[in-house]
């Protein structure tokens, strides 16, 4: 949270004059207000700039929002306001990049480029991928590279380049795409600081520890660069781990402006689980951005996995949408499973399903998101609600048979679905596990 | 003139409780060593603000029927051993640096097999007499036949100090028994849910049972099945055991890979799932992955199944301990 200002807080920042031109009679009656969020501050035709800056800055939430990238593919990141995601959610998933060196020759480039954009998944019926493309200067041509990527990706871009005349050709280019640029550094910083500004481009920072940081974020402020994203750059996995959770405190907890930005971090290594590792902690802990050095899916997809469940905001019940899913292109002939739509028994449910290679329904009940058990103990999982679900689903009029599968450990419906329904009620296995042997070698529609 | 950063470091009134299992003979048992976990005085691997004493150790899985639903990426590296579980026990500890063995006893689930108490006490002889580490013993889950098994495979392990489990809110008076009998320590199970956690502690407690040799085990998801509801109840957990909260500071266990191996990503063959990469490599990547999100809410305690994911765990505490870069 930011912290709040109190009414004597404004106070000092008003004329003090009591001149009433705010239409209340003396100016601390009005601060009372503005505190309160009653009134805005411009009220007052006599508050001075710098006092409407100072209240603006107050009020600014502790860690900024940064925007990368323009249309479809915008990706916003920071803008956090809690340590643990029990506390409220984290907001703004971290974008994950890949970097691709800008030596490569072009085809091979391009070829790159597109399998990054490519890395796109769908998990529980969210599309999640890779975010940027990192294009990074190793003796190339970032120029002719950033033109390349363009050409193959409508992914955002994250140019790498430590030479703020490079950066500069590559940015004329493409700087209308709003590229994340990267480093400013306390050696190049006024250049970069006013490359990012002209092109309105997003800026990464590196500099050492929390400590290099704080002392660089001011001058790129100075400069008018607010759009910020710091790397603090330790060298090896727990340092970086450290410093991710020290600015993420020092933003939070103690509202201290200079690190209060969104952050980033490299993965670095050969070893892909020793990546995976860098990568799975920099998501839990805290960085908004984290470039990967590889685009293999065996590696990128449980980082995109971790990214996605770390997001999930934990306020919303285990539940998921009490409907019809369907798995694996189901025909009239197919199952129809009934299960309850607690989220860790219909993943499980719909993974085995998939297991089975047999294309089928699950009929997902609305049991307030509880389990199985646990819905039957509670009078959600009834005949009568199984019944009534289904027939507003219409899912039997979806299918050529007239058959229902329930789960085993409630077998003791059956014959009162079966009087209430006339469909066929097959009692299914009681763990899961079972489904795929249950529906292989028992499962007939006719 | 450098900016003065304030000190964001924060001091927990609690440490976790250690937890030492398996015993040497100068401690009554046959262990060649032993395994401590916990009294963490700071939040996992925030070194920077307090004493992490015992880094988070890895227990590999063995069973004492050879698995049926092991998918091959996972079944293959125990291929030769899986028939003898005192030589699996042993490829886990001597190839792969198992630094605990847990042995489940799926052969005594009544709809199983329905191994006598007696065959599993014979299992866990077996594994006792092969490996030199601690052993974790773990229940088929079945509450009565479990209650049937405990009293004799505790007896047969005296004073080996075992990790026994699990205990939970409506099944915990004989292993809190045989827990003492014997002197094991106990797994106290909860359903993804803080408040039973706390339940299944105190009526341990209440059993006579000492609150500083239970490790909870708040269940597991594996990474994209609800793992984040565990990593958070870990995280609550933790914070409320360091604050003070002494029904919340023990350490904790994480199940990952019976979780694990039961999901599609580790699961699917090439040919079903190409767009998901290297197939020999997906599995493990995905159990190691789970593993260290674990890591970083506060696992101390990893019961895990595939070699390269053994080690790509043991790699990930070594660097999270800083021992390694």
């Amino acid at each position: 949270m930011a912290r709040k200002l109190t009414g004597l807080d404004i106070y000092k920042l008003l004329p003090r004059t009591n001149c009433g031109d705010c239409g209340f009679s003396t100016c601390m009656a009005f601060a009372m207000q503005v505190a309160a969020k009653r009134v805005a501050l411009d009220k007052c035709p006599h508050v001075s700039e710098e006092a409407a800056a100072a209240l603006g800055e107050a009020q600014a939430p502790p860690m900024r929002t940064v925007t990368i990238g323009t249309g479809d593919r915008t990706w916003t990141v920071g803008g956090e306001t809690v340590l643990f995601r029990h506390e409220e959610k984290f907001h703004r998933p971290c974008a994950v990049a890949v970097r691709v060196p800008d030596d490569l020759p072009v085809e091979e480039l391009a070829a790159r480029v597109r399998e990054i954009g490519e890395l796109r998944f769908v998990r529980i019926g969210q599309e999640i991928g890779v975010n940027l493309v990192a294009l990074e200067h190793r003796g190339g041509d970032l120029r002719r590279a950033a033109e390349v990527a363009r050409e193959n990706t409508d992914l955002p871009l994250m140019l790498m380049c430590e030479d703020p005349d490079l950066m500069g050709k590559a940015v004329e280019l493409c700087g209308d795409g709003r590229p994340l640029l990267y480093p400013a550094t306390p050696e190049n910083y006024a250049a970069m600081a006013d490359l990012a500004r002209e092109h309105s481009c997003p800026l990464g920072v590196r500099a050492r520890g929390a400590e290099g940081l704080a002392e660089l974020t001011p001058k790129l402020r100075e400069r008018g660069v607010e759009d910020l994203v710091l790397d603090p750059a330790p060298d090896g996995f727990l340092p970086t781990l450290t410093e991710l959770i020290r600015i993420r405190r020092l933003a939070l907890k103690k509202v201290f402006r200079p690190l209060g930005y969104p952050t980033m971090a490299f993965v670095a290594g050969d070893d892909p689980f020793d990546l995976a590792a860098q990568g799975a902690a920099y998501i839990c802990k805290y960085a908004s951005a984290v470039v990967l050095p590889l685009a293999r899916p065996e590696f990128v997809l449980p980082l995109l996995t971790v990214r996605q469940n770390i997001y999930t905001d934990p306020q919303v019940p285990l539940a998921i949408e009490a409907k019809v899913y369907e798995v694996g292109n189901p025909g009239p002939d197919a199952p129809v499973l009934v299960t309850t739509n607690f989220a860790l028994t219909y993943f499980t449910v719909e993974g085995e399903v998939e297991r089975s290679k047999v294309p089928a329904y699950i009929a997902v009940i609305d049991t307030g998101g509880l389990g199985v058990l646990n819905a039957y103990a509670d009078d959600r999982l009834t005949a009568e609600v199984i019944v009534k679900s289904l027939r507003e689903y219409g899912i039997m009029d979806r299918v050529s048979h007239n058959k229902i599968i329930i789960p085993g450990l409630v077998a003791v419906l059956k014959m009162e679905i079966q009087e209430e329904s006339g469909w066929e009620v097959i009692v299914g296995p009681e763990d899961a596990a079972g489904i795929p042997a249950f529906l292989r070698n028992e499962w007939k529609p006719d | 003139m450098p900016i003065e950063i304030p000190d964001v470091r924060e001091s927990f009134s609690q440490a976790i409780y250690t937890v030492t299992l398996g015993a040497t003979r100068d401690g009554g048992g046959t262990r060649t060593k032993v395994v401590t976990v916990g009294g963490e005085k700071a939040l996992p691997f925030h070194h920077f603000e307090g004493e992490i004493p015992h880094p988070p150790v890895v227990a590999m899985e063995v069973w004492d029927v050879p698995p049926e639903d092991w998918p091959d990426p996972v079944r293959m590296p125990f291929a030769d051993v899986m028939g003898s579980l005192g030589e699996w026990a042993r490829k886990c500890v001597e190839e792969h640096g198992a630094d605990l063995i847990c042995l489940r006893l799926v052969g005594c689930d009544p709809n199983g097999e329905d191994r006598s108490p007696e065959e599993a006490a014979a299992a866990v002889k077996e594994v006792l007499t092969s490996v030199g580490v601690p052993l974790i013993v773990w229940g088929c889950g079945n509450p009565e036949k479990d209650n049937e098994v405990f009293p004799v495979v505790g007896e047969a392990a005296a004073g080996e100090n075992c990790l026994l489990g699990t205990i939970t809110q409506d099944n915990y008076k004989t292993l809190v028994a045989v827990a003492t009998a014997y002197k094991h320590k106990l797994i106290a199970e909860s359903p993804v849910d803080i408040n039973i956690a706390k339940q299944v502690n105190i009526l341990a407690m209440d059993a006579g049972y000492p609150l500083e040799d239970l490790v909870i085990y708040p269940s597991t998801g594996a990474l994209g099945y609800g793992i984040e509801y565990v990593y958070s109840i870990m995280e609550r957990a933790r914070l409320a055991g360091l604050g003070g909260d002494k029904l919340m500071a023990q350490p904790i266990l994480c199940d990952i890979g019976r979780e694990v191996w039961g999901v599609k990503e580790a699961r699917a063959p090439r040919e079903e799932q190409p767009e998901w990469g290297d197939a020999e490599l997906r599995g493990p990547l995905w159990e190691a992955t789970t593993a260290y999100m674990y890591l970083l809410a506060g696992a101390d305690i990893l019961v895990m199944r595939h070699p390269e994911a053994v080690r790509a765990a043991k790699r990930a505490i070594r660097m999270l301990m800083g021992e390694e870069q």
